[in-house]
C-alpha cells in the first residue's frame, strides 16, 4: 500500500507506514487499540496472575543459569559454616551456592518464591470473582475450564519447583507425595517406583521433575494463558449491569492509550510487590533444613500455600485402612490424598454444567451476577471457602497449636468437627445474608433513601424522611424495578455510575464554592466510548 | 495431818521423778551426740565445709519451695511430684534457672519463665539434689568444648535427633495434648547440655551413651550457630521461621492485599 501524500511526516508515523508496507499491520492493530474493556476492580485480579508468571519465567531464567538438577553426591566445600563437610546432593549444593556465591542469587531466588505463591494467590482470588458473578456461565465455560486447568498446572509447577532443591522440607513433601502414589490401589507401588525410578528417594526424581518445572509445565501455562486471554477477546470481557449496559455491548475504555497504561502501570506495580517481598521477607531458608535424608523429618513441616489443604486433609481424615488380608491394603491416606485431590480437581471442573443443568439455563450472558441475587451459588462458594480455609489451616495445625498454646488434639477435633458442621452454618448465614441485602435493595426502591433527617409531626410521632429516586405515588412508594445493578444507599450515590468521584484516599475534586449543583461528579463527565456488539470495529 | 503428810510425800516424790527423768534426758542425749554421725559436728575440713554449707542452704530452699510437691528428702509425692533420687544437678539446676519450677500449678508441661532463684541459690538447691542420690552433671570444662565443637557435624545431629520436635531452625514446636518443644532461642549453653543429659519435661534423655560428651558440644555448637549467629541473610522478617506457612499468609496480608488496593486505586483512575 502506497503512503498517502499530504499527511503527518513526523517520524512515529513514517515508522508505522513502513511497517504497515511490509507486514500488513494497520487493520490488525487498529481493531486492537480500539477494543473496549470495562473498568471495575476485580477485572484486574486475572492480571496479577499474569504478569506473576511474567516475572516467574524471567527470574526462573535466572536461576536456571546456576542450578544443577543432579542427585550426584557431593560435599559442600561453600562459605555457609554449619554446613561445611556435610554430604549432600548436587542439586542442594548449587542452591546453596545460589544463595551465598552468587551475586544477586538469594533475592532472585526468594522473588521467584514469591511470585510463585502471589501466582497461585491471584489465580484463587481471580477465580473467586468469577465464580461469584457468574462470569463462567455460557458462553464462557470453556474459558472457566481452562482457568481451573492452569490452577492445577500451576500447583504441580509449584510442587516441583518446591522438590527441586532437595533440602529437608522438599524431600518430606516428596515423601508424602511418594506415599499418596503408593496407596492407589493396584497400580500405586509400580507408579510410585516408575515416578522415583525405584526405591524413594532414588536418583533420578530432581532431574526428572527439573524438565517438568522449567520446561513441560510452564510451556503448557503459557499455550493455555494465550487461549485463556484470546478468549477474553474473542468473547469480549463481562461487564457490570447498570445505565447504558446490556447483554450486547460494552462500555468501557479503549485498549489505547487508556486501558494499555493502567496495564504496564500496574504490571510495574506487580513486579515491585514482588521485588519488595523478595528483598525484606526471608523465604524458604533451605540452608536451615539441611540436605534430605529419608530420617529426617522437622516440626513444623509444611508444604507451600496451595498444596497444605491436602495436607490438612489427610490431618484430619481418620486412619481408616481397608485390608483385605493377605492379599490388598488400602491405606487411609488414599481417601483424602488422592480420592480428595481428584474431586477437587473434577468438581470445579464440572460446576458451570451442574449449575446450567439444575438451573435449566441456557442463555449466553455478558452482564454480571451480583453475589446477593444468586444466594445458593453464592452460600455454596462460601460453603467451599470456609472448607478450604478449615483445611488448610489445619494443614499447619502443629505451627498454630504451638505459637497459641492449643492442644494439637484439640485443634485435629476441632478441625474434624468444623469442617463437616461450620460449611453448612456458613451456606445458612450466606444464604440468609443475601436475601436480607436484596431485601434492603428492594426497600430503597420501593420507599427511596434513607436520610438522616428525624421529624416529628403534630401528633408526636417520629419519623425519618426518605429520599424517593423516582417520582413516588399517592402512598409514597415508587415503582422502580430492580435491575440486577448497584442501588444508591447514600444520597450523594444518587445518579452516579461507578467511578463516582475522582481520588483515591479522597477526594481530588473540590466542591463548587457557590454551592450549585455537583455536575462534574456526575458520569456526564468522564469519556466512555461504547461499542455495540457485532459492529465492525 | 495425815492428809497433809500424804500430800508432801507426794510432791516429793514427784520432784524427785522429774529429776531423775532430766538426768535420764541429759545422759541419753550426751550420749547420742557422742556416737550418732551428725551434719553438724564434723572436724573442721574446708572443702567439706563448704559443699556441707551449699547442700544445708539448699535444704532450706528445698523445704521452703519444694517440700510440698516433691515430698520429704526428695522422695516424691504420688500425683503432685516425682522423685529426685538420682536426678542430679545438672537437672535441678536446668528446671530452676529457666523458671521451670518451682511449678505454679499441674499442667501438661512445666512453662519456661522468669527463674524464682538466683543461680547460686540453684546450685545449692542442686548440691542438695545431689547430696541426696547423686546423678549427672555438667562438665565444667564446657565452654572448651563448645569452642572446639564442629557445628557441621553437630548440624547432622540435630537434624535426625533434636529437629523432629525442636523444628530445622530451633523455633520450637507442638507435640500431642497441650505439650510442646520451646524454642531454643537464648537458652545457654549449660541450659542446653542440661537438658539433653536429663531429659526435662516431654523430652528424652540422651545420655552420654548415645551421644558423646563431645557430640553434645557439637550440637551446641550448632544450635547456637542457627540461633544467633544466622543472621536470617534473606531479609528483613524472618516470618518466625515457621516456613510455608507463615510464608502463605505473608502472600495474602501482604502480596495481595497491596494488589488489591492497586487494582481499586487503578480502577478509579481514567
Amino acid at each position: 500500500m502506497k503512503r498517502r501524500k499530504g499527511t503527518s511526516e513526523s517520524l512515529m508515523t513514517k515508522a508505522g507506514g513502513e511497517l504497515d508496507d511490509r507486514f500488513k499491520l494497520a487493520g490488525p492493530a487498529r481493531v486492537l487499540m480500539n477494543k473496549v474493556f470495562p473498568d471495575h476492580w476485580s477485572f484486574l485480579l486475572g492480571e496479577i496472575a499474569l504478569f506473576s508468571f511474567i516475572l516467574l519465567l524471567l527470574t526462573g531464567t535466572f536461576l536456571a543459569l546456576f542450578f544443577e538438577p543432579s542427585m550426584t553426591h557431593v560435599v559442600y566445600e561453600g562459605s555457609y559454616v554449619p554446613l561445611q563437610g556435610v554430604g549432600m546432593s548436587a542439586a542442594y549444593e548449587s542452591t546453596l551456592n545460589l544463595s551465598f556465591e552468587v551475586r544477586g542469587g538469594l533475592v532472585m531466588r526468594q522473588m521467584h518464591h514469591w511470585s510463585s505463591l502471589l501466582f497461585m494467590a491471584a489465580i484463587l482470588v481471580h477465580m473467586l470473582r468469577i465464580f461469584f458473578t457468574g462470569a463462567f456461565r455460557a458462553p464462557r465455560e470453556l474459558n472457566w475450564v481452562i482457568g481451573i486447568v492452569m490452577f492445577w498446572i500451576g500447583f504441580f509447577n509449584g510442587f516441583t519447583g518446591y522438590s527441586l532443591p532437595d533440602d529437608g522440607l522438599s524431600g518430606t513433601g516428596l515423601r508424602i507425595a511418594e506415599g499418596m502414589t503408593e496407596s492407589v490401589p493396584f497400580i500405586g507401588p509400580w507408579a510410585s517406583a516408575a515416578l522415583f525410578g525405584g526405591a524413594f528417594p532414588g536418583d533420578s526424581v530432581i532431574s526428572l521433575f527439573y524438565i517438568l518445572h522449567v520446561f513441560v509445565l510452564p510451556l503448557a501455562l503459557l499455550a493455555l494463558i494465550t487461549v485463556h486471554v484470546g478468549l477474553v477477546f474473542v468473547q469480549k470481557h463481562t461487564q457490570w449491569p447498570g445505565p447504558g449496559r446490556t447483554e450486547h455491548n460494552v462500555v468501557g475504555f479503549r485498549m489505547f492509550p487508556n486501558y494499555i497504561m493502567k496495564q504496564v502501570g500496574f504490571m510495574l506495580l506487580i513486579w515491585g510487590v514482588i521485588a519488595a517481598m523478595g528483598g525484606l521477607f526471608q523465604i524458604n531458608p533451605v540452608w536451615l533444613f539441611g540436605p534430605y535424608e529419608a530420617s529426617v523429618v522437622s516440626s513444623g513441616s509444611q508444604p507451600d500455600f496451595y498444596v497444605m489443604f491436602l495436607d490438612g486433609l489427610i490431618r484430619l481424615f481418620p486412619a481408616w485402612e481397608f485390608r483385605v488380608p493377605p492379599y490388598f491394603t488400602l491405606p487411609a491416606v488414599f481417601w483424602p490424598g488422592v480420592v480428595g485431590m481428584g474431586l477437587s480437581v473434577l468438581l470445579p471442573l464440572a460446576y458451570p454444567l451442574l449449575e446450567r443443568r439444575f438451573v435449566k439455563d441456557r442463555a449466553h450472558h455478558n452482564l454480571l451476577q451480583r453475589p446477593r441475587d444468586v444466594p445458593g451459588r453464592t452460600g455454596l462458594g462460601v460453603m467451599v471457602v470456609v472448607f478450604w480455609l478449615i483445611a488448610v489451616i489445619t494443614g499447619g495445625n502443629d505451627v498454630f497449636a504451638e505459637t497459641f498454646h492449643i492442644s494439637l488434639n484439640a485443634m485435629t477435633w476441632a478441625g474434624r468437627i468444623g469442617i463437616v458442621v461450620l460449611p453448612i452454618i456458613a451456606y445458612y448465614l450466606t444464604y440468609r445474608i443475601c436475601l436480607g441485602l436484596q431485601q434492603h435493595d428492594r426497600e430503597v426502591l420501593a420507599h427511596g433513601l434513607e436520610t438522616g433527617i428525624l421529624m416529628r409531626d403534630p401528633e408526636g410521632r417520629f419519623y425519618e424522611v426518605h429520599q424517593p429516586l423516582a417520582e413516588p405515588d399517592e402512598h409514597g412508594h415508587t415503582e422502580l424495578e430492580y435491575s440486577g445493578a448497584v442501588v444508591p444507599k447514600k444520597m450523594n450515590r444518587i445518579g452516579a455510575l461507578e467511578p463516582t468521584d475522582r481520588g483515591f484516599f479522597k477526594s481530588i475534586e473540590e466542591p463548587d464554592p457557590n454551592g450549585s449543583g455537583n455536575g462534574s461528579r456526575a458520569v456526564g463527565g468522564e469519556r466512555r466510548d461504547e461499542i455495540e456488539a457485532g459492529k465492525k470495529h | 495431818m495425815a492428809a497433809s503428810a500424804k500430800r508432801r510425800r507426794g510432791w516429793r516424790k514427784r520432784l524427785g521423778a522429774l529429776a531423775r527423768f532430766t538426768g535420764a534426758l541429759v545422759i541419753v542425749g550426751g550420749l547420742y551426740s557422742v556416737f550418732s554421725p551428725s551434719l553438724y559436728a564434723q572436724e573442721p575440713d574446708d572443702t567439706a565445709n563448704a559443699v556441707d554449707s551449699e547442700v544445708v542452704k539448699g535444704q532450706e530452699l528445698y523445704d521452703t519451695s519444694c517440700i510440698s510437691c516433691h515430698g520429704d528428702n526428695g522422695e516424691g509425692i504420688d500425683g503432685r511430684g516425682p522423685s529426685l533420687i538420682g536426678v542430679g544437678s545438672a537437672s535441678v539446676e536446668f528446671q530452676v534457672n529457666t523458671g521451670r519450677m518451682p511449678l505454679a500449678a499441674q499442667g501438661a508441661q512445666a512453662p519456661a519463665g522468669q527463674p524464682s532463684f538466683t543461680e547460686e541459690e540453684a546450685e545449692w538447691l542442686g548440691a542438695y539434689v545431689e547430696y541426696l542420690g547423686g546423678g549427672s552433671s555438667v562438665p565444667d570444662d564446657l565452654a572448651a568444648m563448645v569452642e572446639d565443637a564442629d557445628s557441621a557435624a553437630g548440624g547432622d545431629l540435630y537434624r535426625v535427633n533434636c529437629s523432629s520436635c525442636h523444628g530445622y531452625a530451633g523455633g520450637g514446636g507442638a507435640l500431642s495434648s497441650g505439650a510442646h518443644a520451646p524454642s531454643l532461642d537464648g537458652v545457654t549453653d549449660e541450659e542446653l547440655y542440661q537438658a539433653m543429659l536429663t531429659g526435662p519435661q516431654n523430652m528424652p534423655v540422651f545420655a552420654d551413651n548415645q551421644l558423646t560428651p563431645e557430640e553434645k558440644a557439637d550440637l551446641i555448637a550448632y544450635v547456637q550457630y542457627i540461633v544467633n549467629d544466622d543472621k536470617d541473610p534473606g531479609g528483613v522478617f524472618s516470618l518466625g521461621r515457621f516456613g510455608p506457612s507463615t510464608e502463605g499468609l505473608a502472600i495474602f496480608l501482604v502480596g495481595i492485599t497491596s494488589l488489591l488496593l492497586a487494582t481499586l486505586w487503578i480502577a478509579g483512575k481514567s
